[in-house]
């Protein structure tokens, strides 16, 4: 079990005959997800590394039933892909592009709200700037280095790329798997939340136990803790917030990592993750064992 | 991106935001000749990025064009501390001169992004010249704060609410429904992340205008305008964060002696809090980001060893698409260049991970390997001490 991705997924790849969306389509390929089409306005009826190319999304979907997108289009460009992907139907779109204007994300975000009130279509957008989402075994759609992974019990839902790396790698030294894990993203706007993640695990049979990585900015880590509190008694909590070092004002290389008039430090997220019951620890590098033994006891 | 109060000005301006009359002066004989032409009485300011400036001395009032001479002279070159530029202070080394206008009230008006609500949202308070952040913790209910949408603007009813909640009345409030929507349009059309106009100033006469202007830049939406990115003034940043931005890289330098280099901004995080667990102080933080060249990791290691504080690095990283082999050329590569006399702590994990790991110890360069995130911070801090 798993949430959001699996075996069913059909994935289609937006920027596929880009360097990056080529090289990661590949990757994705390998590890055993379904890679059914590419999209390039201009390069429709060609076919990259035997991946056949649109012109559009809604093509791609009518002729493949692709039900997911990875998104590699560039910065200026992004926010528009993310539209076309929605208005094509697509239910789950992963953009991993970074440096999108937040005005544009503002924007498109409206827009996704707008389909799925309209009831006709869900859509259910991660990212963007973020490593992507991996069920172990099954699905690969994003950058993350499959390898690392192995099928099991933790749900692991984080603000950073690499920081979820390393947070897997050491489960799965210690022989503890991974229902499903999620970069959300380093952005101050996008589209998955934390709270999002939680409930999906929540429901899901296969998740027993989930680690949370945030970080400095925002409250994003405070309201997650709040929603725990009241609705996650069953599933044990692992967190850890970057940033216990960051100077205020100053933003840590992602957009959305920012200390900003006093408010979204990681000592008060660490504070209002603790009141709500979760394991927090310090060190990055105590994730992985501190989640074995809140699973053995 | 930041700008000064003379640029931010005129960003707003050409929106029809009203602002006093004034230009800016790089020295003391202009300083006299912009009071001049203001009619004497002026308002000399030091434009320099950071808040505080009246009380840290930078925000001063002449009588004449003399005594803005006299201002000016004074104040151009002098080192301006306030509560924001760190006891360090910056260099002042533009005015800009103003016309003194007679104030009957100061309020606070400022616009930024709501990350909960994914909009930005405008925020009025009559408690104008104070640190919106005091008024918030002291007083919350004294804000109004008001949602507004990007695509559609701000409504006329929007507008009226906020100059109600300001208190505005007849004259200051007609101008009010002008002004609030102009700015609104400039932080939008800009692609601010920071309007804040504090104070926001009503006269005697009922004008209403901003009195000072902040504007912060969206840095990812720079490329749509070239001629705000124009503004950047590279002497209100870091030298070393201004050398490593022309590489691409994001270096932020702090008061540590552990040099860091990771992949990733969550994990250059994670590396310094750990540094901090084991009793160091980091040095930078710093993201190579997850396509780097050598060239990039080259560099990054030369900005790193340039700081005189570092008395050892740790280089983390866990290669998702970054290759741990082009990470060992880079750093092997910065060393020959510049030499290597503290010691370097590397942790390395992911691709080409064997390959990276026999570069460095073939290239006889004096580099401890570590086993895991906290046996690297353990072995770093040791080395720094």
């Amino acid at each position: 079990m798993a949430i959001w991705v699996g075996n069913e997924t059909r994935l289609l790849v937006q920027g596929l005959t880009g360097r990056e969306g080529s090289f990661h389509a590949q990757a994705c390929r390998e590890y055993g997800t379904n890679v059914v089409a590419g999209v390039t306005p201009g390069k429709g009826g060609t076919v990259h590394e035997s991946i056949p190319v649109f012109d559009t999304v809604g093509e791609a979907v009518e002729k493949t039933g692709a039900n997911a997108s990875m998104i590699f289009v560039p910065p200026p460009f992004a926010a528009d892909a993310i539209a076309e992907a929605a208005q094509a139907g697509i239910a789950l779109i992963v953009c991993i592009t970074e440096g999108i204007p937040v005005n544009d994300m503002i924007r498109v975000r409206e827009r996704l709200a707008e389909i799925n009130c309209s009831g006709e279509k869900s859509v259910r957008l991660i990212g963007p700037n973020c490593p992507g989402i991996i069920t172990p075994g099954q699905c690969k759609i994003g950058i993350m280095p499959g390898r690392i992974h192995t099928p099991g019990p933790v749900g692991v839902i984080s603000r950073s790329g690499t920081l979820t790396y390393e947070a897997v790698f050491q489960l799965t030294r210690l022989g503890v798997g991974q229902s499903t894990c999620i970069g959300i993203g380093g952005d101050p706007v996008n589209g998955t939340s934390f709270i999002d993640c939680l409930k999906a695990f929540k429901d899901d049979a296969g998740t027993e136990a989930v680690i949370l990585i945030g970080e400095i900015g925002g409250m994003a880590e405070e309201e997650a803790a709040c929603w725990i509190a009241g609705n996650l008694a069953d599933k044990p909590v692992v967190a850890f917030i970057a940033g216990q070092t960051a100077p205020p004002g100053r933003r840590m290389g992602h957009a959305g990592a920012i200390i900003s008039g006093g408010r979204g430090t990681a000592a008060d997220k660490m504070k209002a993750l603790e009141a709500a019951g979760i394991t927090v620890v310090k060190s990055p590098a105590e994730l992985g064992k501190t989640m074995k033994n809140r699973l053995g006891s | 991106m930041k700008v000064h109060e003379y640029q931010a000005k005129a960003i707003l301006r050409g929106y029809g935001v009203a602002t006093p009359r004034g230009e800016v002066a790089d020295s003391p004989a202009e300083a006299r000749e912009v009071a001049q032409s203001l009619g004497g009485r002026c308002v000399v300011k030091a434009q320099i990025h950071a808040g505080g400036r009246g009380k840290g001395g930078g925000v001063k009032i002449a009588k004449d064009p003399d005594e803005a001479f006299d201002l000016a002279r004074k104040m151009l070159g002098m080192t301006l501390v306030t509560h924001q530029t760190g006891p360090e202070g910056r260099t002042v080394r533009r005015l800009l001169i103003e016309e003194a206008l007679d104030i009957a009230s100061e309020l606070y008006i400022g616009i930024t992004l709501d990350r909960a609500l994914g909009r930005p949202v405008m925020m009025a308070s009559r408690s104008g010249g104070m640190e919106i952040e005091d008024v918030a913790a002291k007083n919350p209910s004294a804000i109004l704060r008001e949602p507004l949408d990007p695509a559609l603007g701000m409504f006329p009813f929007q507008a009226r609410k906020l100059a109600f909640a300001l208190g505005l009345q007849s004259d200051a409030y007609r101008k009010a429904l002008k002004f609030l929507p102009a700015l609104f349009r400039a932080y939008v059309e800009s692609d601010a992340s920071l309007a804040e106009i504090n104070p926001f100033a009503v006269t005697g006469g009922g004008d209403v205008l901003a009195l000072d202007a902040k504007m912060n830049f969206d840095d990812n939406a720079l490329f749509r305008h070239p001629e705000i990115k124009e503004m950047r003034d590279l002497n209100e940043e870091d030298p070393l964060e201004v050398e490593a931005s022309k590489f691409g890289l994001n270096y932020i330098k702090l008061d540590g002696n552990v040099g860091c280099m990771v992949n990733g901004a969550g994990l250059a995080m994670g590396t310094m809090d750990i540094i901090k667990l084991y009793g160091g102080e980091p040095a930078n933080f710093l993201d190579v980001g997850g396509g780097a060249s050598q060239e990039q990791v080259q560099n990054a290691f030369r900005i790193i060893l340039s700081d005189k504080n570092v008395r050892a690095v740790l280089i983390n990283i866990f290669g998702g698409i970054m290759r741990c082999d082009i990470i060992a050329k880079g750093v092997v590569a910065a060393v020959q260049e510049m030499g290597l006399e503290i010691p370097v702590v590397v942790r390395l994990e992911g691709t080409n991970v064997d390959e990276g790991k026999r570069i460095l110890r073939e290239s006889g360069l004096k580099i401890t390997p570590a086993e895991n995130l906290a046996d690297a911070a353990e072995k770093v801090c040791k080395a720094a001490a």
